[in-house]
């Protein structure tokens, strides 16, 4: 036992809470076969512990202490209400051996199993991509409702809202509490996948004036992925998830200027970059690499994309001829436009303007990319340099227009002036 | 999310001269284990004993070189770990159960500081 101040003891039993509640959640959750349920349990134990340890004093292992609380309660809950009876066949070798199961510490890999299969549960294909977010957030993230309301500029009531309705499709629709194995687990580990890279992107689509949360989503994404990553190691797209996350969040603090203004790839200082994740990225490719038994799948191509302009100590050194490679094999397994369009810019730069603008000018009635400023800002960088720069000047101008933020407006309005002070052409 | 440096400080005159026990490396094992598990470990290591080591000292324009061990210091630096985490008490929940696997007959403690970003 460990004494402390009071003050202290309540800011210790919530960040105990905080740090084993997936854990807590995932045991409890394989007990109950329910996460609402879960959930609630483990927050009954954690209102047990802000009432015993004050007068107790802190347990040796804080942890064990929560999950074991937590545990006798999910046991009597199944063994009392009358709804559970038809589910207690499912769980009755848990409860045949719970008494010595929970005076023992818990073995790490059953811990293991339960979470992976709360991974699974929480981003089930039958849950909306919200509700999916949300609930992994809150479930694994540990983030609480109001804060996942402010990191994703939504009313908190909708997302309290939106985590009640998927806990609920889960009940309803009868969700099974496991890990996939069988034809349809590689779309389920897609889903997974899918969630985390959301959640990312939305950290990292947020602007120097949004609240710090919303960055924050960036970290809370790639603790997800890590932790998935030790979950299942075999998985080669967790490991290329991984790569691909911690090489671009290398990149955050060259990604700003001083007042906040984007700063692109070519003019960023690589200095900053930050070379810890830059290391931890390849490790994670390597691994992504080594697991794969055939091609690599998309996240390790984008991966394997981020790594060139990681390894490329100047803008200058970038290995273009292989970026446009990888974006092809990348345009292969996952055609899209804005690939293509990307695949366009590698080209630009490892063969010229020329056959890029065939590749761009291909895309023009792509629906997909009808409002999407970069397709008429690309336009306008390749024309320039082919020398037409009039039509680059109404292509910025087009892209101005398009554009969402205003940083990125003004930016493509100065290129619009720039392209028009040249010679006509 | 920011990052936190656990610097480990040890009294190498009253460790145990034989150093961890297989005990003491089995349980740290399983701990960094838990950690790394948890997304949290960026890096971790220990270093070999201050005899070892060599102190490079700038003052008064000068650079002092003197060699290990740094008997005038009561506590040195015995390893590091680098952890990400929500915030400052989540990085001290860690450290404690840290340094709660050594037995009794050790003397440690970790200074927690934040690395400074940007």
């Amino acid at each position: 036992m460990t004494s402390q101040p009071t003050a202290d003891l309540k800011t210790t039993v919530e960040t105990v809470f905080r740090i084993e509640s997936p854990r807590i959640i995932a045991g409890v959750a394989r007990i109950v076969r329910d996460v609402g349920i879960a959930e609630e349990l483990a927050q009954d134990a954690l209102v047990a512990a802000l009432e015993q340890w004050p007068r107790d004093g802190v347990p040796d292992n804080p942890g064990a202490w929560l999950t074991a609380t937590a545990k006798h309660r999910a046991i009597d809950l199944v063994r009392r209400r009358e709804r559970y009876a038809r589910k207690l066949a499912e769980v009755g070798r848990d409860l045949e051996t719970a008494g010595p199961y929970l005076d023992r510490p818990s073995d790490p890999d059953d811990i293991d199993d339960d979470l992976l299969r709360l991974v699974f549960t929480a981003c089930h294909p039958v849950l909306s991509a919200e509700a999916r977010i949300a609930l992994t957030l809150r479930l694994l993230g540990g983030l609480t409702t109001p804060e996942i309301a402010r990191a994703f500029l939504a009313p908190e009531a909708t997302v309290a809202q939106r985590i009640v309705r998927a806990k609920r499709t889960l009940a309803t629709k009868n969700v099974a509490f496991e890990v996939p194995y069988g034809p349809d687990r590689e779309a389920r580990l897609d889903s997974v996948l899918e969630v985390i890279y959301l959640i990312f992107n939305e950290g990292y689509a947020a602007t120097a004036g949004d609240d710090l949360l919303r960055p924050a989503l960036c970290e809370d994404a790639l603790r997800l992925a890590r932790v998935l990553a030790q979950l299942m190691p075999r998985e080669p797209e967790v490991h290329g998830l991984v790569a691909l996350l911690e090489l671009q969040e290398s990149r955050a603090v060259g990604r700003t200027g001083p007042s906040g203004e984007p700063v692109l790839l070519k003019d960023q200082d690589r200095r900053r970059w930050n070379r810890l994740l830059i290391a931890r990225g390849f490790t994670a490719l390597g691994r992504a690499t080594a697991a794969a038994s055939g091609a690599p799948g998309p996240y390790a191509l984008q991966a394997a994309i981020a790594a060139c302009h990681a390894r490329a100590h100047t803008y200058e050194e970038t290995d273009w001829p292989r970026i446009a490679t990888l974006y092809a094999l990348l345009a292969a397994r996952t055609p899209s436009p804005v690939v293509e369009l990307n695949r366009a810019v590698a080209v630009s730069m490892a063969e010229g303007p020329a056959p890029a603008l065939e590749i761009v000018d291909r895309l023009a009635t792509e629906p997909a990319l009808r409002d999407y400023h970069l397709l008429p800002s690309v336009r306008g960088d390749l024309l320039l340099r082919l020398g037409r720069t009039q039509e680059a000047r109404t292509e910025f101008e087009r892209a101005a227009g398009l554009a969402r933020n205003e940083r990125e407006r003004a930016l493509l309005r100065a290129r619009a002036e720039e392209a028009g002070e040249g010679e006509p052409s | 999310m920011p990052r936190y440096l656990s610097l480990v400080q040890i009294d190498e005159k009253t460790a145990p001269a034989e150093g961890p026990s297989p005990e003491l490396m089995q349980r740290m094992g399983e701990l960094l284990e838990e950690i790394t598990k948890a997304g949290v470990m960026l890096d971790t290591a220990g270093l070999t004993p201050s005899a070892q080591g060599t102190r490079v000292h700038w003052e008064g324009g000068k650079i002092s070189v003197t060699d290990g061990p740094f008997t005038e210091s009561k506590e040195v630096v015995g390893g590091y770990a680098l952890m990400q985490c929500k915030d400052m008490a989540e990085a001290i929940e860690w450290t404690k159960r840290f340094l709660k696997v050594h037995g009794e007959e050790w003397t440690v403690s970790c200074e927690v500081r934040e690395v400074a970003e940007g």
